[in-house]
């Protein structure tokens, strides 16, 4: 891998995100399109948990991750510490692996 | 910088540095895979420093090592970072209005600042949280890449220690006080579900665009036509 793809791989990656916001500074929105941006957000983010807590790659990531990621979720839900919730969750999937669960 | 120290809780600081913490870490690892599949040490740390996105680094140095093109990995990496676009619209007032602070801020945005910012109440914490996140990970994540690339194979496997399961943990704590509300639960409900019935046949990145299908389940007709025109401006 030479220095092009790395810069062009950057580029684009920055114009992903610069483009947004510029764009929800120069386009003046209603009220209900912000919402509807807000709402898109959450829907990428809960997808990316999904996704990451229960695939790798293209197949089922196995029990031990998505064990653990409920264990942090149930804390979280009972408004446990954000430190609590990231230890808890890691610790059960190691401890889960340690014991031979893929 | 002041402002945001004072404006966020140590609550919330313990959190971002417990992410920042499983970045550096997870960064390591990064460094570590990257020389060992044979690249000079100055490519992880200059791919963590000008692309600050985990994901589709992984991707590019996977699809290389595996004797890939690189145009295959830049392709790849630029669908998985796709979804920063509307994680811009959605969260481009917190980043600031001034050119230096919307520059440097774009750069930060990454699942977690955004995360983080859409968690918080008032648009000043939702501020805070966002440059507090950002910026403390883009710190932990390229130091994590540089000591892993320098100390190579030396670095544990961070599977075992369960640090894969940090990322979506943090996440799911942090959306939980907003799937509450029964207009956001639903279409993400259905676009968790999309992007988990689609994950086995497309490549990575383009199942997490597809969940946004998920806002079908807004009815109402006027957002409707607010929904053509935001097609219309992406």
């Amino acid at each position: 891998m030479t220095i092009v793809p790395i810069l062009v791989l950057a580029l684009g990656t920055f114009a992903f995100r610069f483009g947004g916001t510029l764009m929800r500074d120069r386009v003046t929105m209603p009220d209900r399109v912000k919402e509807l941006l807000s709402t898109g957000a959450v829907v990428l983010l809960v997808a990316l948990v999904a996704t990451s807590a229960l695939a790798k790659g293209q197949g089922f990531a196995g029990w031990a991750l998505p064990a653990g990621v409920a264990v942090g979720g149930v804390l979280a839900w009972r408004k446990a510490p954000f430190v609590v919730v990231v230890v808890a969750a890691a610790a059960t999937t190691a401890l889960l692996r340690l014991a031979g669960v893929a | 910088m002041r402002s945001i120290w004072r404006t966020l809780d140590v609550e919330l600081w313990r959190g971002v540095l417990a992410i920042a913490l499983a970045a550096a870490v997870n960064g390591a690892s990064f460094g570590a895979i990257a020389v060992a599949a044979g690249l000079p040490l100055w490519v992880p740390v200059a791919m963590s420093v000008l692309i600050f996105a985990g994901g589709s680094q992984y991707l590019a140095v996977g699809v290389v090592a595996a004797g890939g093109s690189p145009i295959a990995a830049v392709v790849g990496g630029l669908v998985l970072n796709a979804r920063h676009l509307p994680f811009g619209l959605a969260v481009g007032d917190v980043v600031g209005r001034s050119w230096p602070a919307r520059l440097l801020g774009s750069h930060l945005l990454i699942d977690e600042s955004v995360a983080f910012a859409m968690a918080q109440k008032s648009p000043e914490r939702a501020r805070a949280a966002y440059w507090a996140c950002g910026a403390s990970l883009f710190v932990a994540w390229n130091t994590g890449v540089f000591a892993g690339a320098l100390a190579g194979r030396l670095v544990a496997d961070p599977d075992a220690l369960g640090l894969d399961a940090v990322f979506p943990a943090v996440m799911l704590a942090l959306v939980l006080p907003v799937l509450r509300e029964a207009d956001k639960l639903r279409p993400a409900m259905l676009g968790a579900a999309i992007a988990l019935a689609t994950t086995p046949f497309l490549p990575p990145g383009v199942p997490v665009l597809l969940a946004l299908g998920g806002l079908l389940t807004v009815k109402n007709a006027r957002v409707k036509n607010a929904r053509v025109k935001k097609k219309e401006a992406m």
